[in-house]
């Protein structure tokens, strides 16, 4: 019994943190399409609801009565989980994200460990998705995404090695706290802006939309699914572009710390201000979408590999100088 | 590389001139329209649905010359004919397949009374095909529902033709 009710009581909680999550992917993909559309001077979804907020509802139930088409050729088992497994995966990494002080489901002690190997493991579902669609431009848009997210992982990687050096700590919370004085935004700031395109790359968005190039490879390792297969490899995709935010957020902008700790700031609570940062990358986000031409493949790679893990590495020799130099590395 | 060249690249000026651009358009004014809310100005001579005319004493403007079934290059129109007791000749059937229809306006242009127009109204999309087969009393009424606007495009663009 005892256990029954502890478990009870961990899916209460996951509810309470998934709902609003989902909720967020559906606003946050309006808000999207809107600023989209103003860069073009368009008017955007603005008739279902308010101001067209209710559009991603509207979307979501015209997909779930559609017909969910799978290919004669492909391998069903595979083809069916690969959307599953990038929607579960985009959604399980935000349990460790804390929103506030003490509003976090699981404060874990390597919590941007378990981020890091979360979104790693999200290639799979497109490789997945890509390969058991047994079609030409599916796989070869599954091709170019795995090497794509790959490579961009590799320099995520050192910014964040970054951020720890600066830290001690692998707890989220705890690289939260240690800008109180200081956000890493200022000292890092290069590294801050290497994070941002590389999460760009990361979530498969313009100018790195290879995967999906429409002009190329019709809609990439979506090109066979259809109906709610297709709104859960969209639902993912989205949920990862608002974590890479939140990661952006909590690692360079100070997470839920308002920005200043004077008067009217700081009464205001930690999760305001943690979604006022999260809206303000993903703006960023939508901007970047709206403004940038596509890459070409080599360029992609030639950016990754060759220009932002040299950069970010040195970057990684430079803090730990400067930080054992001036006798500053945290020691816990 | 130019050192300019080099310095733009890195500090990224491009593309922040870019960004600043594109957060200056999002405070413009749209240019596109609230479609099914407001709608965009329409030429008199538009080819939308088709429509039979009456006089303004209400009798048929049509005298089943069959010019239009003749001219209608997509063989959209069926005209069937017999004459009234008063001597003139009517139509007895006049179907137009909407699907077949190219909206050439031909059969507008080969009509000697202005009897079949083509009416600035393009939103008849229905949810089945058998609605968009229009026979002579669709046709009729929809002539008397736009007769206004069909005789104020007509006297507009009659100089023209």
């Amino acid at each position: 019994m005892e256990y029954f009710l502890i478990l009870l009581s961990e899916v209460y909680k996951i509810i309470i943190l998934l709902v609003p999550v989902l909720t967020a992917v559906a606003l946050v993909v309006w808000l999207d399409r809107r600023i989209w559309a103003f860069v073009q001077k368009r008017r955007g979804p603005n008739v279902v609801g308010p101001f067209g907020l209710f559009q991603s509802l509207a979307d979501a139930l015209k997909y779930i009565f559609k017909e969910i088409i799978i290919p004669a050729s492909s391998n069903k088992i595979i083809f069916i989980l690969a959307p599953i497994v990038t929607m579960t995966l985009a959604l399980i990494a935000w349990a460790v994200i804390p929103f506030g002080e003490t509003f976090v489901l699981a404060d874990i002690n390597v919590g941007i460990l378990y981020i890091f190997a979360v979104s790693s493991l999200g290639v799979y579902g497109i490789i997945m998705g890509g390969w058991a669609s047994n079609s030409k431009y599916p796989f070869l848009g599954s091709i170019r995404s795995a090497a794509q997210m790959v490579s961009y992982e590799v320099s995520i990687g050192v910014i964040i090695i970054n951020v720890l050096l600066c830290v001690g700590s692998l707890n989220l919370s705890d690289i939260v706290l240690a800008q109180k004085n200081l956000w890493f935004v200022v000292p890092l700031f290069p590294m801050f802006i290497i994070f941002f395109i590389s999460a760009l790359a990361e979530t498969n968005r313009p100018p790195f939309d290879l995967p999906e190039a429409e002009a190329e490879l019709v809609a990439g390792y979506q090109t066979e699914y259809s109906g709610m297969m297709y709104a859960m490899f969209w639902l993912g995709e989205y949920a990862n572009i608002l974590l890479m935010c939140s990661l952006g957020s909590i690692l360079f902008l100070g997470g839920w710390l308002s920005p200043v700790d004077i008067f009217p700031f700081n009464t205001i609570p930690g999760p305001f201000w943690m979604i006022f940062k999260m809206l303000l990358l993903f703006i960023l986000f939508s901007l970047v979408k709206a403004i940038v031409p596509r890459y070409r493949y080599d360029q992609l790679m030639k950016l990754g590999w060759k220009i932002f893990l040299p950069l970010s590495l040195t970057w990684v020799v430079l803090t730990a100088s400067y930080l054992l130099y001036f006798d500053l590395l945290p020691v816990n | 590389m130019k050192i300019s060249r080099l310095l733009k690249t890195i500090f990224m000026i491009d593309f922040l001139t870019g960004l600043v651009i594109a957060i200056k358009e999002i405070f413009k004014p749209k240019k596109t329209i609230n479609y099914p809310h407001e709608k965009g100005a329409i030429s008199p001579r538009t080819r939308g649905e088709h429509a039979l005319r009456r006089y303004p004493n209400g009798e048929e403007r049509c005298i089943a010359c069959k010019l239009c079934e003749a001219v209608c290059p997509a063989q959209a129109i069926t005209i069937e004919s017999k004459e009234r007791e008063d001597g003139s000749r009517k139509t007895t059937r006049y179907d137009i397949d909407m699907i077949k229809c190219i909206y050439c306006g031909l059969c507008e242009e080969s009509c000697p009374v202005d009897a079949i127009v083509q009416g600035p109204n393009f939103e008849f999309s229905t949810e089945t095909r058998e609605e968009l087969y229009y026979n002579k009393e669709k046709l009729l009424e929809n002539g008397d529902r736009w007769e206004s606007v069909l005789a104020a495009n007509i006297n507009a663009d009659s100089s023209h033709r």
